[in-house]
């Protein structure tokens, strides 16, 4: 397990930016080869967004030939409504850059049969090789995607009802009224995270520090469920400064001392 | 002018797109030169769309505004042609609901009104001008007879063709139910009263109420014409908008006329009684005491008409309802000199204070209708009022829009599935390009080459 630490937020956006770009450049996509890219939603990936939409305008970067998965989506919202993840992406990333809408997959939460959704999500995602890189935030309370505390930690993509703390922190989305806010989503599961060759988890702010910790710090433990990237044999944690409020000074010491190799991962980006 | 056409054909393939391979593909995949049904991106541009100005996209096809996550997420297909916009602003087109006539034609008196439309509906393009009432005076019943049914099977002919002019919205007949105290340039021998309701009205224009409908959008009158609202009922259950003008009123008679289906007011301040502060005659309409209904009132912001404190004052109090109109006359795109409107010969002059042309009655001093362009009315009220740039294009687009009830669908704004009728315009609104049905119908020589076009590899 890797930890990089930044000093701010912006730092972790570009950072985490020029980690992906550099993944799919010496991949060297082309039309028989897709590089698959798993994707989150939040506020947390915003500036990694810009960043990417920056170096596609650049020129340095293209995803003709690259694959995204998105994590989630809610159930019942309406595609086009301003709240949905498909709105989300397509206005944060998907419209500025260069990607062909065929090679982009996001779970529909209006469809009529959603467990069978789910199922051919998972197909999909076999069928494009497996995910290369699987980026990912966090919640207060240590959810990945909408893998709340209690998702079993082998779990695969399927509805969930999501916990009364993120509905009650959605409502501000919803123009402050709890009963708009979706209660349902549908959700890669742990698992499916888990078998991406790799995965990077955004983590920044000192609301998110009790999450690192639990991270990190203490054992596996499906009431944190981002905890299972413990056992990932590729796992980059990338936050800022205030994310690490709540880790042990040896540990925060341990992992800046080694932000030199860290650094080597996106040289020359 | 094809769009496509002019991209391939004015500067050659290799300057407009900018990949020499791509661009032959392209033309390749469209070999039988059916461009209608191309995916265009507008990018690199801001477009003024909800109350706001927001820097995004504009996708068409067909003719009609796309919602692009539509084509996204369920056609999942790219655009065919992009053109970055070099950060220009997009704006649903003008309207422009009073114009009398324009490079020396005038619809009232013209001897070739087919030719005459024709002509103007071309060069609005210009000025941004995507939509528009052509309005005619105060005439002799002879004049409608003669007008009229030729201006009917001229607008049929019109329905399913292609043509990329101004879009005819319906005429505005201003008259000639109106005051002989509040006659402007209109000819007092022409004038008439509304004594037997709505046959007098059917007599004089010469057509049926249900035949006028298919032509007419708006009829100016003077309500004390009509007392009892009978006419103005009448004509707003047919759906054509009544304006109160030329008249007289006081506030007590418009109010009556607006709470029977009155919905707008002729270029206010003009050819009405002053604001007086124990009756506020036509111009208290706007402060709404006692009225439910929402009104609109015409503003001819050419900076001579109006003066601007008192656009402002009008703005200020309602400016929800503030409609925009050139209330043009032939002398519009003309230089100075004499020329006609009505019957009567009109003088263009520069005025030496505000050194703004404008038309007086030749050797008084009548001010007869503006030779101001629409897009000088839109900068003259932000001059006037200090509102926004939205604020003021809401009142060239949106406003007579809904006035007249074809928005959002039909035009005044950037709503999906609308009618691709917009305008391209720098911030000070020089208009760079006219579009009329999602194609290129109207360009500034100048701006266009800074336009970059690209085709996608498909």
């Amino acid at each position: 397990m890797r930890l990089v630490i930044l000093d701010d937020n912006d730092g972790v956006s570009e950072w985490a930016a020029k980690y992906i770009k550099k993944r799919i450049l010496d991949f060297a996509p082309s039309a028989d080869r897709y590089f698959v890219l798993g994707l989150p939603t939040g506020g947390t990936p915003l500036g990694t967004y810009k960043k990417l939409i920056e170096f596609y305008k650049k020129g340095e970067l293209s995803f003709k030939y690259v694959k995204t998965f998105n994590m989630d989506e809610y159930v019942g919202l309406p595609r086009d409504h301003h709240e949905s993840y498909h709105s989300f992406m397509f206005d944060n990333l998907f419209k500025h850059i260069d990607i062909d809408p065929k090679n982009v997959h996001i779970l529909d939460g209006n469809a009529p049969d959603l467990q069978k959704e789910c199922d051919e999500y998972e197909e999909k995602i076999k069928q494009a090789g497996g995910i290369e890189l699987f980026v990912g935030g966090i919640g207060p309370d240590g959810h990945i995607a909408f893998n709340e505390p209690g998702s079993s930690l082998v779990s695969r993509t399927r509805i969930k009802t999501l916990a009364q703390d993120t509905i009650m922190a959605n409502a501000r989305f919803f123009g402050n009224d709890i009963s708009k806010v979706p209660i349902n989503a549908l959700t890669v599961g742990v698992g499916t995270v888990m078998d991406s060759r790799e995965v990077m988890i955004l983590i920044t702010g000192a609301s998110k520090a009790l999450a690192l910790h639990m991270a990190i710090e203490e054992g596996v433990n499906h009431m944190w469920t981002v905890s299972a990237f413990q056992q990932h044999p590729r796992t980059i944690f990338v936050c800022d400064e205030d994310a690490t409020l709540e880790l042990k000074v040896k540990t925060v010491k341990y992992f800046k001392g080694l932000m030199y190799m860290n650094n080597k991962l996106v040289e020359g980006q | 002018m094809n769009l496509i056409d002019h991209i391939f054909k004015t500067d050659g393939i290799e300057s407009s797109l900018n990949d020499k391979n791509q661009s032959l593909k392209f033309l390749k995949n469209h070999l039988n030169n059916d461009f209608s049904n191309l995916l265009i991106q507008f990018t690199n541009c801001r477009l003024f769309h909800n109350n706001r100005i927001i820097k995004d996209d504009l996708w068409i096809r067909n003719g009609i505004i796309q919602n692009p996550r539509q084509i996204f997420f369920e056609e999942k297909t790219q655009a065919d042609l992009q053109i970055d916009l070099n950060n220009l602003l997009i704006s649903p087109g003008f309207i422009d609901v009073q114009l009398n006539g324009a490079f020396g034609r005038d619809f009232t008196i013209d001897s070739n009104i087919e030719e005459c439309l024709s002509l103007i509906s071309k060069g609005l393009l210009q000025y941004g001008v995507t939509s528009y009432c052509p309005t005619i005076i105060s005439s002799d019943k002879s004049n409608y007879s003669e007008l009229l049914p030729k201006i009917k099977n001229y607008l049929y002919s019109l329905k399913n063709s292609t043509n990329l002019s101004s879009t005819i919205v319906g005429l505005h007949l201003e008259g000639p139910f109106i005051n002989k105290e509040k006659l402007g340039a209109h000819d007092i021998n022409t004038l008439r009263t509304l004594e037997n309701g709505i046959q007098a009205l059917e007599d004089i224009y010469g057509m049926s109420l249900d035949e006028l409908k298919e032509i007419i959008s708006i009829i100016t009158l003077a309500p004390e014409l009509d007392p009892e609202s009978k006419v103005v009922k009448k004509l707003t259950e047919k759906g054509i908008v009544v304006s109160l003008g030329h008249s007289s009123a006081n506030l007590k008679e418009g109010e009556q006329a607006v709470i029977n289906g009155a919905s707008f007011i002729t270029h206010l301040f003009n050819a009405m009684l002053p604001f007086h502060h124990r009756d506020p005659h036509l111009i208290g309409l706007l402060s709404n005491f006692n009225l439910e209904s929402h009104i609109y009132y015409g503003v001819i912001s050419d900076g001579i008409h109006t003066h601007p404190s008192a656009i402002n004052i009008a703005y200020k109090s309602h400016p929800n309802g503030l409609v925009l109109v050139t209330d043009a006359m032939s002398a519009m795109g003309l230089e100075g000199g004499v020329h006609h409107i009505g019957n009567q010969k009109v003088q263009i002059v520069r005025d030496p204070e505000s050194n703004k042309r404008c038309a007086y009655l030749e050797g008084t001093k009548t001010l007869c209708g503006s030779v101001a362009t629409m897009d000088d009315c839109v900068r003259n009220l932000i001059v006037a009022t200090e509102c926004s740039l939205v604020e003021a294009l809401k009142c060239a687009t949106e406003h007579p829009a809904k006035l007249l009830g074809i928005y959002p669908m039909k035009a005044g704004s950037l709503n999906y599935d609308s009618k691709a009728d917009f305008i391209i315009i720098d911030d000070c609104v020089n208009v760079k390009a006219t579009f009329i049905n999602g194609d290129l119908a109207w360009f500034s020589e100048d701006s266009i080459s800074n336009f970059k076009f690209l085709a996608q590899n498909r």
